[in-house]
C-alpha cells in the first residue's frame, strides 16, 4: 500500500513539474524577447524606414507589407475556401469526388511550407510573371492562399456542420431557393466558425517566412503595388538577424509579432464569444 | 442476521440541491438488499455514497454517518482505495476496458499489488468461474474484452469485481442493458453471490426485487420511505405511497 | 441562372482544392525530377557531398540531419508535452488550467522565425557555454560553436508542444468516463487509473498527437536554419556528435534558393522530393495510427 502512494506522489511531482516546465519556457521566451526587444521600440521604429538594411532606422515597409500579403492573401483564399466548405457540406454525398477533395485538402494540410515556397516560386514566380510580375505581393499573397486553405475549408466546413437542419428546412420551406437559403441563413449561421479559421489563416500569415522568401522578394522598400516586392515582418526579422546582425532589431520586430499575434488571438476570442452568444 | 452497514442521518447535496434527506437504516451482511423506487429519486446517488465515488464530484457534500463494520466511511483515516477495494461496484452499463479479458479481470489484482503470472491466472479463472463465465470463454481469454455480448461483457465487469475480494457488492440497474436470458443469468449470479457477499442492488424490474431480494428499500424524493422484509413489502406494505409505487400507480 | 453561376463558381471552388495538390505536386516533380535523374538518383540521396558550384549533389548528410533534429525533439518534447496534457487533462486545478490555455495558444502563436531569434542568441549561448567550458578538451573545434543538433532540437522541441498538447489532451479527456469509474470503484489510485486505463485507452491520440509533431519538426524552416549552424556534414556517431552544426533538406532549399542558378535551382527542387516523401511516408503511417485508434473503437 506504501509503495502505491509513493508511486502516486512521484507521478504528481513528476506531472507538475512537466507543466510548470511548459509554462516556464513560455514565460522565458517572451520573457527574454521583451527584455532584448523593448529599448528599440517607440513611435519612430513603427513609423520610419529602416537604414543600413535594417540595422538602423524602424520596420513601416514591412507592417505594410505584412498587411498589404495578409488582406490580398483572405481576398484570394476566403471565398475559395468557405465556396469549398460549401459544396462539401452543402451539395454533395460521398462520392468519388468529394473524396477526392478531401484528401486534398488533407494532404496540403500536411505539406511543409518549404515545399509551398518551391510551388508558388515555380508557378507564380515563374510560369505567371507575365501576369504576377514575378516575385511579388500577388505572387506571394496566391502561395500565401494554397497555404491557408486548408485551415479555411476545415473551419468553415466544421462550422456548416453545426448549423441544425432545421434552419435549413424552414428556409427551403419557405420557398427560398437552396443558394438562398445558403447565403440569408447557414452561412450566417456559421459565420463565428468561419471567422475563427479566417483568424487563424491571419496567424499564419503573419507568420509565415520560409515558402514567402521564395516568392515575395524581400526588397527593404516600401510596397507600391501588387505587382511590386515586400517583405512581412517575420521576413524582416530574419533578414535582419540572418545579415545585418542587429540582433536588437531582430528583437524590437520580434516584440511586434508577438503583440500582433496576442492582439489577434485576443480578439479572436472575444469575437468568438460575442458571436457566439448572438446566434444562440 | 448480522449489520453490515449502518446509514444514519444522511443527507446529500449536490450544491443546493438536496438529493438524500435523512437516510436511516441497517443492511443485513450476505444477503441481497434492493433499492426501488422511481427515477431520479436518489439511488444512484446513494449507492454512490457507500464506495465514495461521489468524491469524484466536487459540489457533493454529505452529512450523518455511514459505518461499515462499525466504521465510519467518511472518516479522513478511511483509506479510499482501500474501501473501493472492499466495496466493489457494477455499473448499469457494462464497462469493460479497452483491453484483453484476461486483463480485465488481473486489472484490480494487478494495481494491489500482485505480479506473478501464475498466481494472477489463478484469480482470473476463478473469478471467471465464480461469475459463471468461464466457460464461455476460457478458449479466448487474450482476445479483447468489447467483442464479448452485453451479457457476458456485465459478467466480466462482475468477475473483475470478484478478482479484488471485495466484501460488499454495489449493482446499479446491473441487468437493465441486458436481454432477458442474460438477465436471468446475472440474477442466478447474484443468488450464488450472496452466501458470500453482501449485495446491494438498485433495480427499476419490480419482479426483479421481488424474486432475488431478501429486504427491500423504497426510495422517493430523496428520502427512504420504508424498509423491511422483501416479502412484507411487497404484500402488506406499512406506507400508502410504497403500496401506489408497488402496485404500478405512479412513476 | 445567377444561381447556377454560383453553383458552378463552388464546385470550382471545391475542385480547387484537387487541382492545387496536382499543381504542387507536378511543379516540383517537374523541376526536381530532372537533376535526380541526370546526376542519378542513388548517388543524390546517398552522395556525401554537396557542391553545387560543381555540379556535386550529394544530400545524405542533409537527411541524417534532418531525421537526428527531428528525433531530438521528439525525445524532448513528447514526454514533455505528453505529462503536460496529463497534467491539464487530470490534475490541473480549474484556474490553473484556464491559465493554461491561452498560454499553448499563444505558444502556437508565435512565429518560427521567434523562436529562431531566441534560440540563436539565448539557447545558442547556453550550449556554447557547455561546448567550450564543460566540454571543451572532448570536444573538436568545429563542434565548439553553439549552433548544433541539440540547440536546433531543443528550439524545435519547444515549437511542437502545442500540438503535442493539445491533441493528447483532447485524447485523454475523450476516454468514456465509464473506464475511469470502472477503475476507481475496483480501488485503483488516480494515478493507477491514468497509466493503466486512460493512457492505454487514449494511445492512438496520443500517437497521432506525436505523429502531428514530427510532421511539423520534420517541415520546419526557419528556425532550424537560425540554429543548426547549417553545415553539410555528417555528425559523428558517438553522443558527442548531439553538438555537431548540421543542415535539414528544408533548410537547404531556403538558404540556397536566393541565388541558385539553373540547374542548381533543379537541385533544390530534388531536394524537396525527398522532404515530400518523408512527409508523405508519415502521413500514411498516421492514417494507418488513425485507421486502428477506430478499429478499437
Ligand atoms: N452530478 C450531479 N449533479 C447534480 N445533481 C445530480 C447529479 N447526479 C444526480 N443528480 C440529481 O440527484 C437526484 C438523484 O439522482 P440519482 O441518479 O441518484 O437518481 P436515481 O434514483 O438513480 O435515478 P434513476 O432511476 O433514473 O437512475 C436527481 O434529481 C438528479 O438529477
Ligand atoms: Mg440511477
Amino acid at each position: 500500500m506504501k509503495k502505491v502512494q509513493r508511486q502516486e506522489k512521484v507521478a504528481w511531482i513528476v506531472l507538475w513539474t512537466a507543466a510548470g516546465l511548459t509554462m516556464g519556457l513560455l514565460f522565458m521566451i517572451i520573457g527574454y524577447i521583451f527584455k532584448e526587444g523593448l529599448a528599440v521600440i517607440n513611435i519612430d521604429f513603427l513609423l520610419d524606414a529602416p537604414r543600413k538594411m535594417g540595422a538602423k532606422g524602424g520596420i513601416l515597409p514591412s507592417i505594410v507589407g505584412t498587411v498589404y500579403l495578409t488582406v490580398m492573401t483572405l481576398v484570394i483564399a476566403v471565398p475559395i475556401g468557405v465556396g469549398a466548405a460549401v459544396y462539401l457540406n452543402e451539395y454533395t454525398k460521398d462520392g468519388r469526388l468529394t473524396q477526392a477533395i478531401r484528401f486534398g485538402t488533407e494532404a496540403l494540410a500536411g505539406i511543409p511550407s518549404i515545399i509551398f515556397g518551391l510551388f508558388g516560386f515555380a508557378f507564380f514566380v515563374i510560369v505567371l510573371r507575365p501576369v504576377t510580375g514575378g516575385w511579388s505581393v500577388l505572387s506571394g499573397s496566391l502561395t500565401g492562399a494554397v497555404m491557408v486553405l486548408p485551415t479555411i475549408v476545415r473551419t468553415a466546413e466544421e462550422a456548416l456542420k453545426t448549423v441544425p437542419m432545421t434552419y435549413r428546412e424552414g428556409s427551403l420551406a419557405l420557398g427560398a431557393s437552396r443558394w438562398q437559403t445558403i447565403s440569408k441563413v447557414v452561412l450566417p449561421a456559421a459565420f463565428p466558425g468561419i471567422l475563427t479559421g479566417i483568424i487563424l489563416a491571419i496567424g499564419r500569415v503573419v507568420g509565415e517566412t520560409a515558402a514567402l522568401l521564395l516568392t515575395l522578394g524581400g526588397t527593404i522598400l516600401m510596397p507600391d503595388s501588387l505587382f511590386s516586392g515586400a517583405r512581412t515582418m517575420s521576413m524582416h526579422l530574419y533578414l535582419v538577424a540572418m545579415e545585418t546582425g542587429a540582433m536588437d532589431m531582430a528583437f524590437g520586430t520580434a516584440v511586434v509579432l508577438i503583440v500582433t499575434i496576442f492582439i489577434i488571438n485576443t480578439v479572436a476570442g472575444m469575437l468568438r464569444k460575442k458571436l457566439v452568444a448572438r446566434f444562440r | 442476521m448480522n449489520e453490515k452497514i449502518q446509514i444514519q442521518n444522511l443527507d446529500l447535496y449536490y450544491g443546493n440541491f438536496q438529493a438524500l434527506n435523512g437516510i436511516n437504516f441497517s443492511i443485513g451482511e450476505k444477503a441481497i438488499t434492493a433499492l426501488i423506487g422511481p427515477s431520479g429519486c436518489g439511488k444512484s446517488t446513494f449507492l454512490r455514497v457507500l464506495n465514495r465515488m461521489n468524491d469524484l464530484i466536487p459540489s457533493v457534500r454529505i452529512e450523518g454517518h455511514v459505518l461499515m463494520d462499525k466504521k465510519n466511511i467518511n472518516d479522513k483515516s478511511v483509506d479510499v482505495a482501500e474501501l473501493r477495494k472492499k466495496v466493489g461496484m457494477v455499473f448499469q452499463k457494462p464497462n469493460p476496458f479497452p483491453m484483453s479479458i484476461f486483463d480485465n479481470v488481473a486489472y484490480g489484482p494487478r494495481i494491489h499489488g500482485i505480479k506473478e503470472k501464475g498466481k494472477l491466472e489463478e484469480i482470473v479463472e476463478q473469478s471467471l468461474k465464480l461469475a459463471v463465465l468461464w466457460d464461455e470463454v476460457k478458449d479466448r481469454l487474450n482476445s479483447g474484452a468489447l467483442g464479448l455480448s452485453g451479457g457476458q461483457q456485465q459478467r466480466l465487469c462482475i468477475a473483475r469485481v470478484l478478482s479484488v475480494e471485495p466484501e460488499v457488492l454495489l449493482m446499479d440497474e446491473p441487468t437493465s442493458a441486458l436481454d432477458p436470458i442474460s438477465t436471468l443469468k446475472v440474477e442466478e449470479l447474484a443468488q450464488e453471490l450472496k452466501k458470500r457477499f453482501t449485495i446491494i442492488m438498485v433495480t427499476h424490474n419490480m419482479q426483479q426485487a421481488a424474486r432475488i431480494s431478501d429486504s427491500t428499500a423504497f426510495f422517493l424524493n430523496g428520502e427512504m420511505v420504508e424498509y423491511g422484509k422483501t416479502d412484507l413489502i411487497f404484500t402488506k406494505p406499512h406506507d400508502k405511497r410504497t403500496e401506489d409505487y408497488i402496485t404500478g400507480r405512479f412513476g | 441562372m445567377r444561381e447556377r453561376i454560383i453553383e458552378k463558381l463552388i464546385f470550382l471552388s471545391a475542385l480547387t482544392q484537387v487541382l492545387v495538390i496536382v499543381l504542387i505536386g507536378f511543379f516540383v516533380f517537374k523541376e526536381g525530377l530532372p537533376v535526380m535523374d541526370k546526376y542519378g538518383v542513388f548517388n543524390f540521396i546517398f552522395g556525401n557531398t554537396w557542391n553545387p558550384t560543381k555540379q556535386v549533389y550529394g544530400i545524405y548528410p542533409m537527411i541524417i540531419g534532418t531525421i537526428v533534429v527531428t528525433l531530438g525533439s521528439l525525445i524532448m518534447g513528447v514526454p514533455l508535452g505528453v505529462a503536460t496534457a496529463i497534467f491539464l487533462a487530470e490534475i490541473a486545478p480549474g484556474k490553473i488550467g484556464r491559465l493554461f490555455r491561452p498560454g499553448i495558444e499563444l505558444l502556437a502563436g508565435i512565429p518560427s522565425v521567434v523562436y529562431g531569434l531566441f534560440g540563436m542568441v539565448y539557447v545558442k549561448n547556453l550550449i556554447l557555454y557547455l561546448e567550450r567550458e564543460v566540454l571543451g578538451n572532448v570536444l573538436p573545434t568545429e563542434y565548439q560553436w553553439g549552433y548544433s543538433i541539440l540547440t536546433a532540437s531543443i528550439i524545435l522541441a519547444v515549437m511542437i508542444l502545442p500540438t503535442i498538447i493539445n491533441i493528447s489532451e483532447d485524447a485523454i479527456r475523450s476516454v468514456p468516463l465509464e473506464y475511469r469509474e470502472g477503475s476507481l470503484a475496483l480501488g485503483a489510485t488516480h494515478w493507477q487509473t491514468i497509466y493503466r486505463v486512460l493512457l492505454p485507452a487514449a494511445r492512438s491520440g496520443i500517437l497521432a498527437s506525436v505523429v502531428l509533431g514530427m510532421g511539423r519538426a520534420l517541415g520546419e524552416t526557419m528556425a532550424v536554419i537560425m540554429v543548426a549552424g547549417n553545415t553539410v556534414a555528417l555528425p559523428r556517431l558517438s553522443i558527442l556528435g548531439v553538438f555537431a552544426p548540421v543542415r535539414t533538406l528544408t533548410g537547404n532549399i531556403a538558404l540556397e534558393m536566393g541565388y541558385a542558378g539553373p540547374e542548381h535551382q533543379q537541385a533544390l527542387f530534388a531536394t524537396g522530393i525527398v522532404l515530400f516523401i518523408f512527409i508523405m511516408i508519415l502521413n500514411i503511417g498516421a492514417g494507418i495510427i488513425s485507421r486502428k485508434g477506430v478499429k478499437q473503437k
